[in-house]
């Protein structure tokens, strides 16, 4: 704050060169310190890191303040240079990625981009304010994502281990294997359970998605007797935690006979997926223009047809997603299946909670890996379809 | 229904229901017309557009029936038969119908055990239960109310069939006759429908089916005999349901099998009751009777049940064994919601649970508190996103946007393995700060199988629910008013508490029951990060279900989280409505 009170010109390089300067040199110290642990003394590092941010700065607001793209490759290969010839290929990398870090720092502090989000009137008070905040997001979006993003590197460890070797940070590439693949696509175990998987989800998938758009299309019509009770009785599966659903199902499909069967579990499935497709249906058909059915009808098409030429291909964004959404849940789902379904019947989300639980073995983040992967596909078709369907009803560029 | 004002179920415009409502408008301004108004094809307007939004009706019913009955089975149906197995407890009546019908005089307050009569229909139970092995499962549910109980029933299972075996052997030696099957089903059955018993076969028959799970059948033509009930009534009840079992289940002609014990038994305290027995048979089998009579051993006319079960195991005559067979003897019982609620239902009433033992009112508490501090850190991280997202131009927010739908749409296990991995002590984050040298190789960070494990990683996982809703709300504020209540004289502060944050509160209302809702229903991710400190009061009924097997207490413990997610669920429709729900921005 008290740094930040000697600053009142707005959008235009500081007065002196200090602010820019303290601060860069300030994260230098940070990151020195931590370049340093690794390399064995960190305060050094920190000494070194410090003085090279000061440089930076200092170079950022004058000889190269208006060549900032040569400044910061500069900046880049300076450090990364400087850390190969202390750590070897490990500290390259390490290297390259602080000097991004620290050069943008520099440029930020030394150009005044840091004000840019704030109005010209804002007080020092208020700049540093937006800025903490962009920080707390930043920190925030690093919560969401981190966790997810780790796992990815881990899958590749030539250990078993869930921790990441010395030989995985030194970027040797005798620390990394693919092993854990090997593993998983080998193992009859884990191989048996994707395709138990494989052959539950697009079944409970099409049951809730045919059942689902019939019902969201009939709940949208203009009058709907008990419409919200009705409402509420196809939503309660996503709302009734699990764990009394599995063992409602598990109670009452014994009774039956459907406990440990295929049709259970694909039954129980299509039911949890239902509120999803639902939702995301009823959400689309609120855009749907009613006259154009009622343009069909007049033209001479019977309801079915009016339906699949008229209102269907209109609707389909809304249904795919829906599906997707049901298909993640059967594909994803645990609870249910175990207890619904029967040892034959292990499906990969089964597996991996038993190996999460009994047999720690680092094949699981293998599996994930190969989720995510799945998980951001499934992320980009859906993104695709709401842009195209906003398109389409002309809401939006997006 | 045509003169309610538009409600939100209705729509405006041209419709059928809204022409009704206009009509019914202008006839209460200017009074009735004259005649009816006509339709085209001359029937009168109202009739016809009221078959019109009738058909409508139907249809919209008629495309969401499949749908709702579909729910209704594979749902509804499940949940409330979880709903009925937490009352249910058929289960002692059914296998010791005549020992809970003689315990109807007793009360655990007598302060002593029950007279001879119970004894003796335990004795008939017993023996039926120990023969169809239903005994083991009674003594099993019994056992979650009084231990100890268990082993009892399945000694007496085993030990049942040495009672009164000195009576057994004396009528064995007393002629040969009784070692002929064939000879017992002359006694006690008989081909003739008209000198049958056939209220003795409907007794036996009911009792028998329920406690086999099938129905049984004798064979055919062939009926307990009416004299031999009359003469040998004890007799001839234990040999009809022996006929019964051996005939059903076993499939073997009675004529062939060895009576039960019971049926011996049985034949000698009637004779012993009865001298006059043998008299009302003829021949062979008078003789046989005559010589079996004339060998009972001495003091058999005094046989006492009681006696003999205390002999297998004193605890028969524990006042707190009766007490508690009385206790659940009926066939519903309200037993395991007081065990949910950290109450015993014991032979005295009802006593709450000694302090230390008050396990699930801990695990209730435990639940909400963690889900309570869940739904706050999930405000707390997810408003600052939220407001960035929806302040941000569209294009940039659409890319930010992904940072938070990666998570919700990647698997929850992989998440939650993630979680497993980052938070041990040999993992990545314990290892970033033991290398930076903030905390010491020996003071790593116990973040993992505890509480703090379990807030973490569900906080982590519930927080797209929050920051989704929270969007979608802080979408439709007017940047606007900030400005304005600056421009007014607002500082930062009071331009956001008193102008932004009050019209963002349903955004945060509807996120946080969501988070809530979802949070008190967890299983998987406090049952692998949670340890036994983060567990919530679902892996207690996934335990119970899956390995103490008192599915009675699981399905209570179910019930109640039921009605307070039901009870949150009718508090999110009321106040964002569950049309509302927005699914991936």
């Amino acid at each position: 704050m008290a740094v930040a009170s000697t600053d009142t010109a707005p959008m235009k390089p500081l007065r002196g060169p200090g602010f820019p300067i303290a601060l860069t040199a300030l994260a230098g110290l940070v990151l020195g310190y931590i370049a340093g642990n690794a390399l064995g003394n960190g305060w050094l590092g920190a000494l070194v890191g410090a003085a090279i941010g000061a440089a930076f700065a200092w170079a950022a607001a004058g000889p190269l303040a208006d060549n900032r793209t040569a400044g910061r490759w500069a900046a880049i290969a300076l450090i990364g240079v400087f850390l190969l010839l202390l750590g070897g290929v490990g500290g390259l990398v390490a290297g390259l990625l602080i000097g991004a870090v620290l050069s943008w720092i520099a440029y930020w502090l030394a150009s005044g981009a840091y004000r840019k989000g704030v109005p010209a009137y804002a007080t020092p008070g208020q700049v540093l304010w937006h800025n903490t905040f962009l920080f707390i997001c930043g920190f925030i979006f690093f919560f969401l994502i981190a966790p997810i993003v780790v796992v990815i590197p881990l899958s590749f460890n030539a250990e078993d281990f869930f921790t990441f070797t010395p030989e995985m940070l030194a970027l040797d590439p005798e620390g990394y294997s693919l092993k854990h693949y090997r593993d998983f696509f080998t193992s009859s175990d884990w191989q048996q359970a994707m395709w138990n998987s494989l052959k539950i989800a697009p079944v409970a998938t099409i049951l809730s998605v045919a059942l689902g758009t019939l019902a969201a299309i009939g709940l949208s019509q203009s009058h709907v007797p008990f419409r919200r009770a009705i409402m509420a009785i196809l939503i309660s599966p996503m709302i009734v935690p699990l764990i009394i659903s599995a063992a409602g199902m598990y109670f009452f499909y014994s009774r039956v006979g459907l406990q440990g069967t295929y049709w259970g579990i694909v039954l129980a499935h299509a039911a949890l997926g239902i509120p999803f497709v639902i939702i995301t249906v009823t959400a689309t058909l609120v855009g749907f223009d009613r006259s154009l059915t009622r343009a069909s009808a007049n033209l001479g098409a019977d309801p079915v047809t009016t339906f699949f030429r008229v209102q269907m291909p209109l609707i389909l964004p809304g249904v795919i997603s829906g599906g997707l959404f049901a298909f993640i849940t059967s594909f994803d789902e645990v609870v249910v299946v175990l207890f619904v379904g029967s040892a034959g019947q292990k499906t990969l989300p089964w597996q991996m909670f038993i190996g999460l639980r009994e047999q720690i073995s680092p094949t699981i983040l293998a599996v994930a890996t190969i989720l995510v992967t799945i998980s951001i596909l499934l992320l980009a078709t859906l993104e695709i379809l709401r842009r195209r369907s906003e398109r389409l009803r002309g809401m939006s560029p997006g | 229904m045509t003169d309610t004002p538009l409600g939100p179920d209705q729509i405006s415009g041209a419709t059928p229901d809204n022409a009704l409502r206009n009509a019914d408008r202008a006839a209460a301004k200017d009074g009735p017309h004259d005649g009816p108004m006509l339709a085209a094809d001359g029937t009168p307007l109202r009739r016809s557009l009221n078959r019109a939004l009738r058909r409508q009706k139907l249809r919209a019913l008629a495309l969401v029936a499949p749908l709702l009955l579909f729910i209704l089975i594979t749902f509804v149906a499940p949940i409330a038969d979880m709903l009925f197995r937490s009352v249910e407890n058929q289960i002692v009546g059914e296998t010791l119908p005549r020992t809970v019908a003689a315990l109807d005089d007793w009360t655990f307050a007598d302060g002593e055990p029950p007279d001879e009569a119970a004894y003796d229909a335990l004795y008939s139970d017993m023996f039926l239960a120990a023969e169809a092995k239903t005994h083991t499962r009674l003594g099993g549910r019994l056992n979650y109310e009084t231990t100890g109980i268990s082993s009892l029933f399945r000694q007496a299972g085993r030990g049942v069939a040495d009672i009164g075996e000195a009576q057994i052997e004396a009528i064995e030696d007393s002629s040969e006759a009784w070692d002929d099957s064939a000879f017992w089903a002359g006694l006690m059955l008989t081909g003739d429908e008209a000198a049958a018993d056939t209220d003795l076969l409907a007794d036996a028959r009911a009792r028998a089916r329920i406690i086999s799970g099938e129905p049984l059948a004798m064979p055919d033509e062939t009926w307990p005999s009416a004299a031999a009930a009359a003469a040998l009534p004890r007799t001839a009840v234990a040999y009809t349901e022996f006929a019964l079992y051996t005939w059903s289940v076993d499939e073997d002609p009675p004529a062939e099998e060895d009576p039960w014990e019971a049926v011996w038994l049985s034949l000698a305290l009637d004779l012993a009751a009865n001298p006059d027995a043998p008299s009302a048979f003829s021949g062979a089998q008078a003789e046989a009777l005559s010589a079996a009579q004339a060998a009972l051993p001495p003091g058999t006319a005094d046989f006492s049940f009681r006696d003999a079960f205390l002999e297998m195991d004193e605890d028969w005559g524990s006042l707190d064994v009766w007490g508690t067979i009385k206790a659940f003897g009926g066939p519903y019982t309200s037993g395991y919601f007081l065990s949910a609620a950290d109450y015993s239902l014991n032979p005295e009433g009802v006593s709450a649970m000694p302090e230390d033992e008050q396990i699930y009112r801990t695990l209730f508490v435990r639940t909400l508190v963690m889900s309570l501090t869940i739904t706050l850190s999930c405000i707390l991280l997810g408003y600052p996103v939220a407001w960035l997202l929806a302040n941000l131009p569209l294009r940039t927010a659409n890319v930010l946007m992904i940072l938070v739908l990666l998570p919700f749409w990647t698997s929850l296990l992989v998440r939650t393995s993630a979680w497993k991995v980052l938070l041990q002590q040999q993992g990545v984050i314990n290892d970033i700060l033991v290398w930076l040298g903030i905390v010491s190789d020996g003071g790593r960070l116990i973040l993992i199988n505890n509480a703090t494990g379990t807030i973490i990683a569900m906080t982590h996982i519930l927080l797209p629910f929050m920051i989704l809703p929270l969007y979608s709300v802080m979408k439709t504020i007017p940047p606007s008013y900030l400005r304005a209540a600056k421009s007014l004289g607002a500082t930062d502060w009071t331009a956001f508490w008193r102008v932004y944050f009050p019209q963002s509160v349903p955004g945060i209302g509807a996120g946080s029951i969501l988070v809530f809702i979802l949070a008190i229903g967890y299983y998987i991710t406090p049952e692998i990060v949670g340890g036994t400190k983060g567990v919530f009061i679902s892996n207690r009924i996934a335990y119970h279900i899956s390995t103490s097997l008192n599915w009675g207490l699981a399905a209570a413990l179910g019930s109640i989280l039921l009605v307070l997610v039901l009870a949150l669920y009718w508090l999110y429709d009321r106040i964002v409505g569950i049309d509302n729900v927005k699914l991936g921005g």
